[in-house]
């Protein structure tokens, strides 16, 4: 037996190999737990490395997105129309700033707000997060910009920042062409989701017009500042910049010196002036008067401006160039004369008497001159737009037969394809029209008020203006457009096209009976031609024109002589309201009647006679007379337009070798 | 059996430096210095508060267990009392008139250093234990008498920690005192009918807690619970752990802890900010220096021939041992958060105090193994 090694004899040995064996116990359970730790890490750091590198990214890198830089808008001749500008802006982030309130009572000094403006700014606070960014000012003036930089030291956590913003250089002009933009509301995330793709605060989109329309295009794409924060969201260095694309530029076909020029002529007036190239389609001019200038929204327009344009009696919110519906009065006469002709309701010989009145079924109707033109024949009747002649000619010819023409000229129906939302269609009146949305059957007499453009007919000034085009053009179809298509075909070859569809002939009759609703379900053609017999539409055109340059034209006194400006037109003078027999007699003066009861003026041309190339529509509101208020107008926009004429030519060739 | 004591007494200074065991040492430097290199990069790669104190208590702390290694195996035995007794003091003091800081009093004001007692007292309950069972013979230590007292010495210091409060110490107190308790030959039966005993209790246990701790151990079972709030400490720290890989993101590269997305970072969660910048391959080797560490411990319990020596450095190394496994888990999310630091490697001067002093008793033992005490 071995001697104990241990003082205590027995009881010490087992005493010690009980520890020792609980030690050895625990060594195992302590090699397991550290096997078990050292599985932990793997399965962390090895095996689910990928996913936590990931999460480890997530909390450290952020994403600042820029709002992305809006294409411009150009003219035809490439003048910047809608552009961006440097603006200077202040932006705090109210999670940097040490003492909010004593920092905003500074810049309250500093940028002399007002009490208004300070409360509008504490409340845009409370409503943000605090790491967002609070924009104090949108714009900021030199002097404003430079006195917060010159005591930035003082103004921790104020930012000044060189920004972008949309600017309109030629203010009012392009107003209803364009639209407007403004601060992303709620609605615009939920409709595009570009828009929401986007988003950043402050992110500023189109609202109306071809701002809103070509959206997706102008929109651009952010840049993105990747930058390492830490834990409370401030960040430490910027690690990765992109830079986003700059929107789309769009190409208008307008001419802003003569956009501008229809501003003028329409000062103080309300109405609206548009101007078409007769063979391309393309719109040179589009005017809504009164309009206002769209930079004021750029900062969020102040209430008392916003009141000024909203309850304004002349209504310059409404672009009336596409969404004003009138009565198209005399303008339309040409279209009446021209489908009595095409279906041969009468010869061009075809001879009226003109008492001044006219009885039928029981009523009178009244030609605009109270002593009446006398004998006239169809010339006569449409140089000196007699009522009387086209009471007589409608009632021959009937409402139905006047629908499909006019309608396959283009009213009563939108000129642009989804460009405008607010694009109106009009109405030409049919008797399957009354029946169907007033559930009355058509009335003779009705007929004979629509063919001197009056009573249930509605027309837009663009489509006018496009009805206009399409008989100068030598009657074919076209398709107005506002901005350069890049596709455009060139003048020779649009006149080939028109050439070779002359020489068609088969398709002549069928052509015409064709009723309108087929016309619509199947879309005319461009450069389709819309006429039975060309001779037609020549001697309308040559009617107009002797309205214009013969003596006792209505249109005479706003003639030019010289051959290069010569043009030719129709006015219309479209009532308002019936008048009574008092007013006849009275024959008041425009001046003398109460403004809302003053007829529209309309004057529709076409020009060089010689060799037509544009076409224009003038419309005063309550102006009076066409011949007196809308013909003046035109007369000096012509001479314009014909003047620009080479400059415009220079650059649609161009254009056409750029291609 | 006196000749042995004599000679042993006769030990000179270079027989008793050639005695040293200096892989301990080792590994003790290692450690040391991977932890002050962590906290250079906690003070974000600056030498900064942290570092500078870390390194001088390491340096202060590190020199003065060298000197008590010369210190006979005796006379910690003879002060083992004494020193429980002072450190108990301390815990009545600190509850008394402790220093509050984080809504806990734990420390006392010494003038010269702040002093947290219940860290000291995981030393000292094991000095006292090893003392208390070292004369006791194998029959009686299972005797009514020992069980209570061994049970006073024990809940004492712990219901001090507990209501400073500080519920992770306290549990770190108690597991390595129950572990000295059952090496020294407990009966296996009391550890399980206290263990059944304290699960039955566990839900009033919970009912008594503090709404923190209760946050924190019910965040443990569900951390998406709460992932800024209680859930952020071990989201935050897999995510730092996790995304260190095998090599790591680099020497003061580690961007959770850098961006401060880790919290706790120089104390607790050292392990955390360690593996995201040195990855698997440093937290094993990491493991390793510490598995070294307690085996090195545990090997000079088990050389040494007094009861005294041998108890102490198995429950010494096994204490070590729960602290890194405990600290580990909690951090990898293993475990609920509790207040409970790395040895050596966490910011801390009681906790590096008390470790240096349990090393020094262990170097002691080593030293003086062949060594008998009364």
């Amino acid at each position: 037996m071995e001697l104990p090694v241990f003082d205590g004899g027995d009881s010490n040995v087992r005493k010690f190999n009980t520890v020792n064996r609980r030690v050895f116990i625990l060594k195992i359970a302590k090699g397991i737990i550290f096997t078990g730790i050292v599985a932990r890490l793997f399965s962390l750091q090895i095996t689910e490395n990928k996913k936590y590198l990931t999460l480890s990214d997530k909390n450290r890198l952020r994403e600042w997105r820029l709002p992305p830089v809006r294409g411009e808008f150009e003219d035809y001749f490439g003048n910047v129309v809608a552009g961006n500008t440097k603006v200077y802006q202040l932006h705090v982030v109210p999670e940097q700033v040490e003492d909010f309130k004593y920092l905003m009572v500074r810049l309250k000094n500093i940028l002399s707000l007002s009490d208004k403006q300070f409360s509008k700014i504490v409340k845009k606070k409370k409503q943000q997060k605090p790491w967002e960014t609070l924009i104090i000012s949108e714009s900021l003036t030199w002097d404003q910009f430079s006195k917060v930089n010159f005591y930035l030291h003082e103004l921790s956590g104020a930012k000044p920042v060189l920004s972008v913003a949309r600017s309109y250089p030629y203010k009012a002009n392009y107003t209803h062409v364009l639209g407007y933009v403004a601060q992303a509301s709620e609605s615009d995330l939920l409709e595009n989701e570009e828009i929401k793709n986007k988003h950043v605060p402050g992110l500023r989109v189109g609202k109306t017009g071809l701002e809103k329309t070509f959206e997706n295009s102008l929109i651009g794409t952010n840049s993105v500042k990747r930058y390492e924060v830490n834990a409370f969201g401030k960040r430490i260095n910027q690690v990765d910049f992109k830079e986003g694309e700059k929107g789309q530029k769009i190409k208008l076909t307008i001419d802003t010196e003569i956009q501008k020029l229809c501003n003028e002529l329409l000062a103080e007036k309300s109405g609206s002036i548009s101007v078409m190239d007769i063979f391309t389609g393309e719109i040179i001019a589009m005017h809504s008067s009164p309009s206002f200038d769209p930079n004021l929204f750029m900062y969020g327009i102040s209430y008392k401006d916003w009141d000024l344009i909203r309850k304004n009696p002349l209504k310059p919110l409404i672009n009336k160039t596409i969404s004003g519906l009138y009565s198209p009065g005399s303008t339309i006469k040409p279209i009446v004369a021209l489908s009595a002709l095409e279906n041969d309701v009468i010869s061009t010989k075809f001879k009226v008497n003109c008492t001044g009145k006219m009885e039928m079924y029981g009523q009178t109707y009244h030609c605009w001159k109270k002593k009446g033109h006398g004998i006239v024949d169809l010339r006569d009747a449409i140089k000196q737009s007699c009522d009387t002649y086209f009471y007589e000619m409608s009632r021959r010819l009937g409402v139905d037969r006047l629908n499909i023409t006019a309608k396959r000229f283009g009213l009563g129906n939108t000129v642009f394809k989804n460009l405008y939302t607010e694009e109106k269609k009009g109405l030409v009146p049919s008797t399957k029209w009354k029946k169907n949305a007033l559930g009355k059957g058509w009335v003779l007499g009705e007929t004979l008020i629509t063919g001197i453009g009056q009573g249930y007919i509605q027309t837009t000034p663009l489509q006018l203006c496009l009805m206009t085009a399409q008989l100068a053009n030598g009657g074919f179809k076209i398709f107005p457009r506002i901005t350069v298509d890049k596709n455009q075909e060139s003048l020779e070859k649009i006149k080939y096209k028109m050439e070779a569809r002359l020489k068609i002939t088969n398709e002549n009759s069928s052509s015409l009976i064709r009723s309108a609703e087929e016309i619509f379900t199947k879309g005319e053609k461009e450069y389709n031609k819309l006429f039975r017999n060309q001779e037609n539409i020549k001697f309308v055109l040559e009617a107009m024109s002797a309205s214009t340059n013969e003596v006792r034209g209505t249109s005479y006194r706003s003639r030019i002589d010289d051959p290069k400006y010569r043009f030719a037109g129709k006015t219309g003078t479209a009532q308002v309201k019936k008048i009574t027999k008092l007013q006849r007699e009275l024959d008041l003066d425009t001046a003398q009647i109460p403004y809302e009861e003053r007829d529209h003026a309309w004057y529709v041309a076409f020009g060089p006679y010689k060799d037509p190339r544009y076409a224009l529509c003038v419309l005063v509101e309550h102006g009076g007379s066409g011949s007196a208020t809308a013909a003046p107008l035109a007369k000096k926009l012509m001479k314009k337009i014909i003047d620009r004429h080479e400059e415009r030519e220079k650059i649609r060739k161009n254009n056409l070798v750029d291609i | 059996m006196f000749e042995q004591s004599s000679y042993s007494e006769q030990y000179t200074f270079f027989q008793k430096l050639r005695s040293f065991d200096f892989v301990l040492i080792f590994c003790v430097i290692c450690l040391g210095i991977i932890s002050n290199f962590s906290m250079y990069s906690t003070d974000g790669g600056e030498f900064l508060y942290h570092s500078k104190s870390h390194f001088i208590r390491f340096v202060t702390f590190f020199s003065m267990m060298i000197f008590l290694s010369f210190f006979n195996l005796r006379f910690w035995h003879s002060t083992a009392y004494l020193f429980y007794s002072i450190t108990l003091g301390f815990l009545i003091w600190a509850s008394m008139y402790g220093v509050t800081a984080s809504g806990s009093q734990r420390w006392i004001n010494l003038y010269f250093i702040n002093l947290q007692p219940s860290e000291l007292m995981k030393i000292a309950i094991i000095v006292c234990f090893a003392r208390y069972f070292h004369r006791e013979q194998m029959p009686n230590i299972n005797s009514f008498k020992n069980i209570i007292i061994s049970m006073a010495i024990l809940l004492l210091p712990i219901l001090l920690v507990v209501s400073q409060p500080d519920l992770g110490t306290s549990i770190l107190i108690a597991i390595s005192g129950v572990i000295v308790l059952w090496l020294a030959g407990f009966n296996i039966k009391y550890f399980i009918y206290s263990g059944l005993t304290l699960i039955i209790s566990l839900p009033f246990v919970i009912s008594m807690l503090k709404p923190y701790q209760k946050q924190r151990v019910l965040t443990f079972f569900n951390p998406d619970r709460d992932p800024l709030g209680a859930g952020y400490q071990i989201i935050q720290s897999k995510i730092a752990v996790g995304s260190g890989g095998l090599t790591g993101k680099g020497y003061l590269k580690g961007t959770q802890s850098y961006l401060e997305f880790l919290p706790e970072k120089h104390t607790d969660f050292i392990f955390t900010l360690f593996s995201e910048e040195h990855g698997f391959i440093g937290s094993v080797i990491l493991l390793i220096l510490y598995g070294v560490l307690i085996f090195r411990i545990l090997n000079i319990g088990s050389h040494s021939r007094s009861f005294f020596g041998k108890l102490f450095c198995y429950g010494f190394g096994s204490a070590i041992f729960v602290y890194v496994a405990v600290n580990m888990s909690m951090v990898l999310g293993l475990l609920p958060i509790v207040g409970s630091p790395l040895p050596i490697m966490s910011y801390g001067g009681s906790s590096m105090l008390a470790t240096m002093i349990g090393l020094s008793i262990v170097m002691s033992t080593k030293i003086h193994s062949k060594q008998i005490i009364h």
